[in-house]
Parts: C-alpha cells; structure tokens; sequence
C-alpha cells in the first residue's frame, strides 16, 4: 500500500501501471506457444486450440475452454478441419473459423450450437486469414481468401455475406489488415507493400495516411482501438504512427528502434485518457509506446496474448495475468509522490487519525480552509472504484467515509453505491469465478449483462445472492436467475423427471416472474414431454400452459387448462384446434367432458352451424334442448308442411324428455296452424302466424263466430279470456243485441263492469247503462260513476255505508251537485261515527 | 368535461383518464389522418371515456357507422374500424374492405376491438380473406366504464343471460380483468365478499390472476377497503319491481341509455316562441342526466313522491336568488350577482327540464293501470295470495297488455312463492302462448333455465322466512324523509341491497340461515397487502367497500346504497359497479328469444 506508486511507470504526463489479476490456474505444458488464443474481453473466457494446423488424424489437436482465471470450462479434441482463427462472441459463444470457410459455433461449455459458411467460393481458395469483430450489429466475421478476396458478416445472428471488391495488385494475403465500423458501415483496412487501401461493400480506395514519414517502406502491422476511432501503423522502418481511424488526423510517430514487425499491436486507452498508447509486443519485448513519443518497456520471458479491454490491455502469460492501465487521474491525484491534492490530503489525514495523531486535525483543516472536503470525499470514493487491491479500496473507502463525518450535506449515494459494487467485483474477480472485470467496465457492461454473464457460467448461487445484495427486484433479479436455473437444470440427463420436477419445485416455488411454461417448453426442446407436463402443472397462469400443450399434443389438458383460466377466447382457440385434429366423434366425445368448452361451443354453433348445434344435442341426448332448437327451426321453414313436420320432431322431442306441457302447446301449435290454413285457404281469412287470440279476434272481426267457438271448445281457452274477446269484439264492431244476448248467454265470468266499460269505451252510454244493474254490489258505485250517474253511485255508496266510495264519488262531484255532495257528507260523517 | 367523476370518495376519473390515455396512444400509432367506422352499440360508452374532441386532435377526421357495402369515402389515410368482438360484424368489415379495394388502394385498415380481441373474429377475417389488409389489430381493453363519480358499468348487455343460460363465462372473466384493472389503478382490495356462483368464479379468476402477476405488486395505498360481489340470480326479486325513485320511474318509462334519455318533446316546448307555436318539436328530447347536474344530484335517488317538493322548494330558492337583483345596489353587489347569473341560469333550467320531466311521470303514475300494477306487485312481496292465479294478470293478459308487463309479474309471483304450482305454472304459460304466439315458448324456457319461473318443488316457500329475517318489507317506509332503503320501492326493501347492509353490520354470521337458502356459495378471501400498505385509518374515516352486482342493477338499488352511503352513522360508503344498467323490461328483454330474428 506504501509503495503503491511503485509499479507506475511515467509516459509523458501520466503514468502506466500493471496490476497483477491472477496467478493463473492452469498449468500449460507447452505455453502458449504454437496455439491459436481467443480471449475475450471483459473479463471473458479464453479459448485455446494446441497446434492447429496438425493434419494427422491420430492426434487431434485438444480445443480447451477457461475462465479468465484459468479454471477449465471445458476441453476436447478438435475432429474437425484444420481452424484458422477462433473468436468470441458479444454473448460468449466461441466461433471457430476454419481453413474452408466454415465457422463452428460452440458454446462456453463446448457444445455444438450451429455453424454457417463464408461463402461457397472459399471452400476452394480457402480461408488464409480471419478476423472476429464486434460491432453495433453484434459480432461480425472478416475472411480473407487464398485468392485475395475478401468476406465479411457483420453479424452472425443475422447472416449476411458480402463480398468485397477485389483488391489491385494483391496477391495473396495483404502484410496486415484490419477491420474498421464507421458510419454504420463495416470495411477494412489493408496494405499491400507500401500500399495502403480502404475497401468497403463497394469500392476500394487507396489512402495515405496523413504525415507519415517518406521513408516508409511498408506498413507491417495495424491496429485500431477498442472504439474503432483510433488507428496504427508499424511500418518496416520500426516507426509506429498513430492517428485517428478516418485517417484526417495525425497523433504521432515514434520511433521504436524495432525493425521487426511485432507479434502483437494492441491500443490502450481509458476513457478521458490524458496519454493514450499503443502496446506492441515481441517476443521478448513490451513496449508500450505513448502518442507523446515517450515510450515504456518491459522485458518479456513468456509467450503472452495481449487482450484489448475498454480501459488497459490485459496480458495473459502461461502463469500470469496483469492489467496494464494508464493511471487513473483520480488515483494520479492521490497516490503521486507530495501530491496536495484535497483526497491525497483526506487520505493521509484518516492515516493519521488512525494514529490517534493530531496531524489528521491539521490535514483536515487544510482541506477545509480550501473548501475541498467534499471534491476529496469524491476523489476518494473514486479512485477506490479504480484500484483492484482490496486493503487500498478499503483504506480510501474509509477515509471517504472519515471525511464524510465533517459534511453536512452530502449524499451518500455515490460512496453507498461504490461499495455496493466494489463487493460485486471482488466477488467475481474471484480466481474461482474469474471474471475480471474494472469499475470502469462493469459500469459500460451494466449489472444486467453481469447477472445473464454468471447465469450463463452457471454461477447461479452467486448470481442470486448478488441480485440480493443489490436488492435488484425480484422480477429481473432473483427470478430470472431461477429461470435460467431451471432451464438448464431440466436438461439433465442422469435425472428422472420426477426429480427434477421436484427440484425445480422446490428452488422455484412461486418465485414471480418465473414462467414454468417457459421451463417447461425447454424441456420439450430437450424431448422431455413427460417432465414438461409435471412443470407445468406448477405453472399459475393457465392461459400460458396451453400453447404448449398444444403443442405437445395434449389437447385434452390443454382445453381443461384453458377452461380454468376462465379465458373463453382461449377456450375457444383450443376447441377450434380440436375440430380441426380430431374426427367429429372424438371431438364431442372430448367437448363432453369440459361443460364449459361445450357450452361455448354450442354457442358458436347456434350463431354459424346451426346443424352441428343439432347433432351435439343429438348426442347428448338432451331431448329438451333438441326440441328447443326443431321449434326455432321451424321458424325458418316456409312451406307450412315442412314447418309442421320440424314441428312434430320438437313434439317427439319433447315427448322424450318427459315435458308433457310443451309436446302438448307445440301439437296445438300445429293444430291451430292446419286449422289456419284450412280457414285461409277456404275463406282467404290471412290467419296463418298469428296467435290463438289474435286468431280468434280476426274470426270474431269477420263474423266467423262459429269457427271462432270453435277455437275456444278445442282449445280449452279459459271462459275469462274468451268473454273479454268477445266482449270487445262486438262493442267495436257495435253489435248491440248480439252482445246483449252474450250477456245473458250465462253468468258473466268476467262480471258485468266490463259490459259497462267496455260500452262507455265505445261512447254508447244507453247499452252501458243497460248493464249497471247487473253489476254485483262492491262493483256498483264504479259501474254508476263510469256512466256518470252520480246520484246512482251516491245512492250505491251511501248504501253501502263505505266510505272510500263516498269520498270517489264526491271527488267527482262538480259545484252544481251542491244537493248531492251534502248528503253524500252527511253519510259519510254518519259512518264515520259508527 | 367529466369532473363529477372525481367528486366522490374514490375518484373514478383516474380510471377514465387510464382509458383515454390508452386511446391516444392506439390512435398514434395510426400515424395521419384518420376516419373511424363506429361499431354503433359501442358510440354510447366511448362517449362517456372521449368526446370527439380528444378524437379530433389525433387527427380522426370523419366518422362513420359500421354498415354493409361500401364505405363512404372520405380522403383520409387511415380507417379504423372500433367493433365489438362479434362474428356477424367481421363479415361486414369483410364486405367493406372487399368494395374498398376497388376504389383506392391507399388507404391502411386498422381495427380496434372492443373490449378484446378475439381468436374467432381474426379466424374469420382469415376465412374471408381480408385478415392481411388489416395493418393494426388491437384491442382496447374497456372494461369498467365511469358513469358517474360513484358508478362504474361494463355495458355487457348479454352477462346474465350468458352466465345463466348459455353458462358462458366470458363476462366474468372481463370482469375479474376489470377488477385487475382497478386495483392497478386504485391499490389491491384486501377483502373479498362474494354470494353466487358467479361471484365465486369472478374471485377464484382474481386470485389466481393475483398470484399470476405477483411480484409486479403494486404500491399503492388501497382506496377501497372491502369488495363485495353479488349474483344477480340472488335477488331476482328486485329488478322485478316497479322502481319508484325519480332515476328509476324515468328508465323505467323513457330508458336511459348510457347516462341520456329520451324524452318525448311536447312539454319542452319553448314556450316564448310566440302565441302560435304551430308545430311542436317532433324530435325527441334528448337529456344527460348524471351527477354533474346538481339539482338532479338531488333528487334523483329520492322517492317520486318526494320529489315535488323538492322541486317546488328549489323553485323557490332559485326565484329568490333573482330577486336578490333589486337588492343589488351597489356596483360590486350588482357584479357580484351578474358573476352568478350564468350558474343561476343553468340552475333554471334545470329546474325546468326536470319539472317537464316530472310532470311526464306523474301523468303515468297516477293512472289506474299503474296503481293496479303496483298493487299486485306490492301483494306478491308481501306474500299476499301468490300461489294462485292472480286476477289481474289474467285480465291484463286478457287486454293484451304488452308481454314484458305480463312475464315481470308472472316471474315476480314466481319468486315471491319460490316458484308455482303445477297447474298456476301451466295455466300462465298456456294463457301467454296462446295469447301472444306459441314462439314464446323458448322465452318461457329461458325464464325457467333462468330461475325466474319455476315450477314449485315439494319444499316449502322459503321467501317469507327471507322476507322476514332480512325485513325486506317495511309497513311504514317513509317517502318523504327515509330512515331506511325501503323507501326506493315504496315498502320493499331490495334484498341485494340488504345482504349488504347486514354485511357492512353486524356481518353475514348473523344470517347464516337465509344466505343458504339463497343460491350460490358464500364466501370471505383476504388479498395480502404488500408491507407498508396498511392503511391507518383516521378516526370516524368510513370504510369504503365496492359492490359488484353480476348480472346487472338497477337505479333503485343504486339509490338505495347511495342512501346506505349518506346515513351518517353507516360507516361505509360504496362505489358500485356492476355488467349493465338494468331495468326489469331491458332485463327481461335479454332474455327473451325471438325466432323470426334467428332467421339468416
């Protein structure tokens, strides 16, 4: 910790430093000499293929996977043909490219994903060089061919090749090449001698790059920075130029003293970078060269693979790994030899507080006077993020944490936040995990993508206990973590379902956000239907278990599972489905079994299939619903025969289902239909369709009392109704006498008010009054007012002695009936009395 | 513009403000101009979510009724159509489609469904072959419409019927969605109440979608404390009724359509149209009526008989405070009165309308035929002689009175005597078929399917003991100054609107009894709060507890919880949501079945 600034090394005006990440967990026989590496960035897995180019096909060359720490992932022998390159994917897939175009996908754990080819064309020219990129599209592969030609993907979850145009002059491989994204364009860099040429998809320009010494012969080998925004060149002269990527600009051009090309050429930067460099590497050389001209070097006693990170280079030897890293300026601030600056001082005042001496009063004091404490609180917290050793994260947390006290004001958040994540990256900096990651690109690479990454390698209990410790939701944290889980976990071979289900279960349980149908159609995937069904029986949300039942074929849970979720338009889906797999007896038989699907059903049907409605009715033998359906068919008859036949299967229907009232109204039905016809077309009467009254009404109208009579002997209508009809018949037809003769035909059911009324109705008040005396006695008053004899209905009341009547009858008494209305009062106060 | 809905306890403008907002943003994504072809059922609800302002801003520049052949042209880029999800409308959107093609090509389809999409309505459009002209196909998900600032409706006109007779559930199932929608919006409801199979399934669909969208809990504090659901098929007896409040007399007479009535327009004549008004507006009146209309606030709920002087004493108020112009005598008091002469105005004649309107009701309540109604319907609550066959319906049927009339109190009498006997069942169905067509016969059949008429098995008459114990008959209801729900029939206290009283106090454990006579299981569930959530209530705050009738309600009941809600020592106020706005004639009428109108 006090020599902290022992392993910087000044370029220019700042300062380069490695840091030491791993002491690697492997142990390689040979190195890494003779084979093809693939590192990825962002702490990513290393990949790692002995002596590739061996043809014998008694010893397969052995492709192994780590972790950036050196754990083996996974190792087996290369059966394929010979690989020109290996690269990473931005989701850690690992594409291998080989010599006939053809690029193998696998996974971290070596399995077979897919693979895809360059182009038919290169089968025959074959692939002489490759290179994996990354792009805003995703990761991109560039081949060139045997024959000069060049190809390019710019994103292989989306293949598609191009083919760039041909390169003049160029015979066979170009001395270096390189990749450039531009403008959301792809296109690459190549030289050719001293020939320098930008081609894209559909020309290729020869470019010079600006201010490069006349004296170069040749570029030999090129690199462009981690953003593609930087470019450089080594040239044959040992020069090393650099500039920007659209070669308009010129950074510098030093001179290394190198003639040989190096192994290695690799841009380190860091964003803000006060002194950005390009690392080249020889075999027994490091030379970090700084755009200042100011160069660094390390002696090299390894083989060593040099990764391009956001914010340094990592350097992975056969034993070691290191960072190199311009400085952080914050750390510049704090660790530089007498540095004054406001966190250099918090810093050494909580040393001295720690001492229990009273310099950290004057420290502090020489912070305040300034008014700087909390710009080096910041600078504290800061460059803890940046420092990879625990014990300095620590003693400059702590002193932020000091010189918080002194603040009124300020908010923890950052220092809160800074710790948070620092325990996160100690954590999967871990050799065990082994995931190298700085500050700087755990923040560019988000927490989300650092979960799915652990997820990925399977570190689910870390994974979760991060989401935990961050207090992430559930819903994107801990429960996508249990999805992936589980999804990899039903792919387990040497467990029975039931275990599986059971663990799943148990881990799972009801966990939000965690879809079982999802891990369930994993499991399908995998050809494990059977263990699908049990996960989705866990599964909550009904509607989201029946696509992949159907899928399945399990169309019969996947109906019951649609009728729980009470969804009738899933229900319908899954009926739909049905009728189309299934025969017709099969498909009911089904339906019969779920009342709710079959009642929807039915209710499709009673709207598009009215003879399906019919047949579902038929097999279940639910005559009364059957003969519901042959009435409102009968509706839809024309010809009265085949209405009357529709007719009589309703009455047999009916018959059936022991509902005797209804087979017996529906043969009235058509009795009174045939003896409507019979009267039509006999007397042209227009009967047909309307009802039993209505039908007797009009034989009453036409005077067909006979037929009328007739109606109302067979069909048995009640005296009540038949009086009223006639009744009113008559009176509106002014019958007079006939009604009088009705009147006395019998005993009126209907009373003889109605005669009164009826009467008055028709504005014949002499036939009204004929009917008064006939009036039984509670009906009297009534019957005598509706005529308008008053006198009568006071006469009626008062002999009543009620008095409800006398007070109607006095209501409408007008002025002129002074007489009336006084005797009327006089009873009333009498009965009142009594 | 919808002001009154944010007045009450909860306000149910957020929900209205939710649904607007999710209109704007379907109608953006139809980028340009627009015309929309109105499914026309749907026009009456979305006028109470947008009025065609909102419409226009998005750029809908015409608007159309969903019809067949072609469609009108209008020079616009895009045409939505906004339908229910309804086979028989596909084949029109088909047919409209098929005759555009024709004349422009241009022009981009879209159709929005209403309340949801439906796999059988794109399978048809499929079958029709115009699925791919369609470059939107959405759903727009209004399921609990704000009527009022203490109503919500779903318009579903066909719940009962679908849940009772075709036991399809597709209703309950956009109601346990709507429920979903509203506690998002207004905080999870810890109690769950329920009565009926219906409610028993909305619940169990609620609680299973809960555990389906656990973890995206919401965090808002609960408004509503308690929600009861309630079958309607519990109380078939209500809707049955006469409804006697000044709201229910005017569904009940003109029907109130989606918060309007019409009206028929001789009483709102102008009369200072000089001496010679010739011809009498022939167009009918057409009214909003909601609380946005303070006088009708006020009188709405009450008791016909009660409103004249409610009116009679507004009148005075109202002529008082123009008198108040002579007092006026100074510049500021004379500007202070002119500042209230436009509200004092609006309050004229609203006080006018609602004169005109009832006097239009008096007219018909004080006739012979509705005192004779109400007195047989008054004697089957009370259980006077309902296991004979009433004279009077025989005589109204003998008068050919309309059917409807007739079915209500055949049904009534049904349920008051928990079905009839043999021979009265058979003699009111023969009288009906052979009256009023022997096609009625599957409206008859509904009714039983429904349990509105049944046939009297051996068990006794259970409704008197129901009568009883939940006092749903009060000799002395007040009109004019009610002390108790009966009011709103005039003697007849609501039997949903008691379950709910008792349960709000002393609690359904008390009548244990009369809710196992009623159909349907009754049930209690608890919604667990997210930590934090607990409300700690003030002292004296009421609870608040949403009551959603399954099946429909009706005005009258509505008015009874409204009063429930007043009463200062109730302690609850309830917010009620229910299928549909219903009335006896409309509820009977979805259940009747028309043969000729099945015809293809």
């Amino acid at each position: 910790m006090a020599f902290i600034t022992a392993s910087w090394n000044p370029l220019g005006e700042a300062f380069y430093r490695k840091t030491e990440l791993y002491d690697m967990c492997w142990s390689l026989k040979d190195g890494l000499r003779d084979s093809l590496v693939a590192a990825a960035p962002y702490g990513g897995p290393i990949a790692l293929l002995r002596e590739p180019h061996r043809r014998s096909p008694s010893s397969r060359p052995q492709l192994e996977i780590y972790s950036a720490s050196g754990l083996s992932i996974a190792s087996f022998p290369w059966k394929s043909g010979p690989v020109v390159q290996l690269g990473w994917t931005v989701s850690d897939e690992l594409l291998c490219i080989q010599e006939d175009g053809s690029v193998l996908i696998y996974d971290l754990f070596g399995s077979f994903k897919r693979h895809f080819s360059m182009g038919q064309e290169v089968v025959q020219s074959q692939v002489v060089q490759a290179k994996v990129f990354h792009s805003p599209y995703g990761t991109g592969v560039a081949i060139v061919t045997g024959s000069s030609r060049f190809t390019l993907a710019t994103n292989i979850d989306d293949l598609k090749l191009r083919r760039l145009p041909e390169v003049p002059g160029l015979q066979g491989a170009p001395s270096c090449w390189a990749v450039l994204t531009q403008d959301r364009q792809t296109k690459v860099l190549l030289s050719n001698g001293p020939d320098l040429y930008v081609v894209d998809n559909t020309s290729c320009t020869a470019v010079v790059p600006p201010g490069l010494s006349p004296q170069v012969g040749s570029i030999v080998h090129m690199c462009v920075s981690f953003s593609y925004k930087y470019l450089a060149l080594f040239t044959d002269s040992g020069h090393l130029w650099t500039g920007s990527s659209n070669l308009q600009e010129k950074f510098s051009e030093v001179d290394t003293k190198v003639r040989t090309p190096p192994k290695q050429m690799v841009w380190c930067r860091r964003p803000k970078s006060q002194q950005p460099s390009v690392v080249c590497m020889w075999d027994r050389l490091l030379l970090v060269a700084g755009v200042c001209n100011d160069t660094i070097q390390f002696p090299v006693d390894d083989q060593c693979v040099c990764v391009g990170e956001l914010d340094g280079v990592r350097i992975i030897s056969s034993t070691h790994q290191e960072l190199l890293q311009e400085v952080p300026l914050v750390c510049q601030d704090i660790f530089k030899i007498a540095s004054m600056a406001p966190g250099a001082l918090l810093l050494e005042a909580h040393r001295e507080y720690e001492k229990s001496s009273q310099k950290a009063d004057e420290y502090l004091r020489e912070i305040k006077e300034q008014s700087m404490l909390g710009e080096a609180v910041r600078q504290c917290v800061e460059a803890a993020g940046h420092e990879y050793d625990t014990n300095t994260q620590k003693a400059l947390l702590r002193a932020a944490s000091f010189g918080k006290c002194f603040l009124t004001d300020f908010s923890p958040d950052s220092f809160v936040s800074t710790c948070r994540e620092l325990r996160v990256l100690n954590a999967v900096r871990e050799p065990s995990v082994g995931l190298p990651l700085t500050h700087t690109q755990f923040k560019q690479m988000t927490l989300q993508v650092l979960i799915d990454r652990l997820v990925y390698r399977q570190f689910y209990p870390l994974a979760i206990e991060i989401c935990r410790f961050l207090k992430i939701p559930d819903y994107q944290g801990v429960s996508r973590v249990l999805k992936h889980w589980a999804s990899c976990k039903v792919q387990q071979k040497d467990l029975s379902d039931e275990a599986i289900a059971r663990a799943v279960c148990l881990k799972v349980g009801d966990s939000p956000g965690v879809s079982y149908s999802h891990i369930a159609a994993k499991a399908y995937e995998c050809g494990r239907t059977e263990l699908a069904i049990k996960l989705l029986d866990f599964e909550a949300r009904s509607g989201e278990q029946v696509p992949l039942l159907l899928k399945m074929k399990r169309s019969q849970l996947a109906l019951s599972k649609a009728v729980e979720s009470g969804d009738t338009d899933l229900v319908y889906t899954v009926v739909s489905y049905l009728k189309n797999e299934m025969n017709r007896g099969d498909f009911f038989m089904t339906l019969r079994n779920q009342p709710v699907a079959l009642s929807l059903y039915r209710q499709f049907c009673k709207l598009q299939e009215q003879d399906t409605l019919k047949d579902l009715f038929n097999q279940d033998d639910d005559h009364q619903e059957l003969a519901n359906y042959y009435v409102s068919a009968s509706y839809r008859e024309k010809r009265l025969e085949t209405r009357l036949s529709v007719l009589q299967s309703a009455v047999d229907e009916y018959n059936k289902a022991k509902n005797d009232f209804a087979a017996k109204v529906t043969e009235d039905e058509m009795k009174l239909l045939r003896f409507q016809r019979k009267l039509d077309d006999e007397k042209g009467a227009g009967l047909l369709g309307l009802s039993l009254q209505a039908t007797m009404e009009a034989l009453l109208a036409l005077g067909l009392h006979k037929q009328a009579e007739q109606l109302y002997r067979d069909f048995k209508v009640p005296d009540k109704r038949y009086w009223w009809l006639k009744l009113k018949s008559l009176a509106e037809k002014e019958e007079w006498e006939e009604l009088e003769k009705f009147s006395k035909s019998k005993k009126s059911p209907i009373g003889y008010l109605a005669f009164v009324e009826v009467c008055m109705k028709s504005h014949n008040k002499h036939e009204a009054t004929k009917y008064v005396s006939k009036v039984t006695p509670e009906q009297k008053v009534k019957a005598h007012l509706a005529v308008g004899d008053l006198e009568g209905a006071a006469d009626a009341a008062i002999e009543r002695r009620n008095e409800s009547e006398m007070a109607a009858v006095l209501s409408r008494c007008s002025a002129s009936d002074r007489l009336l209305m006084d005797r009327l009062n006089r009873a009333k106060a009498s009965t009142a009395k009594k | 513009m919808a002001a009154h809905l944010s007045y009450g306890r909860v306000n149910l403008n957020i929900l209205r403000e939710a649904a607007r907002k999710e209109l704007r943003e379907f109608l953006d994504k139809c980028a340009g101009s627009k015309a929309i072809v109105w499914d026309e059922y749907l026009t009456g609800p979305f006028g109470l979510i947008a009025q065609y302002s909102l419409l226009k801003e998005h750029e809908v520049e015409k608007m159309f009724t969903l019809k067949r052949g072609r469609l009108p042209s209008a020079d616009v880029k895009n045409i939505i159509f906004f339908v229910r999800p309804r086979l028989e409308l596909m084949d029109i959107i088909a047919e409209n489609v098929f005759s555009e093609d024709k004349m422009h090509s241009s022009r981009d389809f879209h159709i929005l469904f209403v309340p949801r999409r439906s796999m059988l309505c794109e399978q048809r459009l499929k079958e029709q072959g115009v699925l791919g002209s369609f470059i939107n196909i959405d759903e727009y998900i209004l399921d609990l419409i704000p009527y009022d600032g203490d109503l919500l409706s779903m318009e579903y006109e066909s719940a009962f019927r679908e849940c009772y007779l075709e036991n399809d559930q597709t209703s309950l199932y956009h109601t346990a969605k709507g429920l979903m929608t509203l506690q998002a919006l207004y905080g999870t409801i810890p109690q769950i109440y329920g009565k009926g199979e219906c409610a028993r399934h909305v619940a169990n669909m609620m609680l299973r979608m809960k555990r389906e969208f656990a973890g995206s809990q919401n965090q808002i504090l609960p408004v509503f404390d308690t929600l009861l659901l309630l079958d309607r098929n519990v109380d078939l007896l209500t809707p049955l009724a006469t409804q006697l409040t000044y709201e229910g007399l005017i569904d009940e007479i003109y029907g109130i359509n989606n918060g309007y009535v019409k009206l028929p327009p001789e009483k709102f004549a102008q009369k200072k149209q000089g001496e010679a008004s010739k011809d009498l507006p022939t167009e009918p009146k057409k009214l909003q009526l909601n609380s946005a209309e303070e006088l009708y606030a006020e009188i709405r709920d009450k008791n016909f008989n009660a409103v004249g002087a409610a009116l009679s004493k507004k009148a005075k108020i109202i002529s008082a405070a123009f008198e108040e112009r002579h007092n006026a005598k100074t510049v500021g008091e004379i500007k202070q009165f002119v500042s209230q002469l436009p509200h004092m105005q609006a309050a004229r004649s609203s006080l006018a309308n609602h004169t005109s309107i009832a006097e239009l009701i008096k007219d018909i309540t004080t006739s012979e035929a509705f005192f004779d109604n109400l007195t047989v319907e008054q004697e089957f609550m009370t259980g006077v002689d309902t296991d004979k066959v009433n004279t009077y319906i025989e005589d109204c049927i003998a008068q050919k009175d309309p059917l409807i009339k007739i079915l209500r109190l055949v049904c009534m009498q049904s349920v008051c005597n928990n079905g009839l006997k043999q021979k009265v069942l058979d003699y009111y169905k023969r009288e009906i078929l052979q009256t009023y067509g022997y096609e009625h016969i599957l409206t008859l059949n509904n009714l039983e399917k429904g349990g509105l008429l049944k046939l009297q098995t051996s068990s006794r008459n259970n409704y008197p003991t129901i009568r009883k114990t939940l006092k749903l008959w009060m000799e002395d209801a007040n009109e004019q100054n009610p002390n108790d729900i009966s009011y709103v029939y005039s003697g007849y206290a609501p039997l949903s609107i008691r379950l709910t009283q008792v349960l709000a106090r002393p609690g359904w454990r008390s009548i244990e009894e009369v809710l196992k006579m009623l159909p349907g299981p009754h049930f209690e569930e608890r919604q667990q709060l997210p930590a934090g959530l607990h409300k700690k209530r003030q002292q004296g705050e009421n609870r608040t507890t949403l009551v959603f009738f399954l099946g429909g309600v009706t005005y009258a009941e509505i008015a009874a919880l409204r009063f429930l809600s007043q009463m200062e020592d109730s302690g609850m106020e309830y917010i009620i949501a229910t299928t549909k706005l219903i009335n006896g004639t409309t509820w009977i009428k979805s259940l009747m079945d028309r043969p000729e109108s099945q015809a293809p």
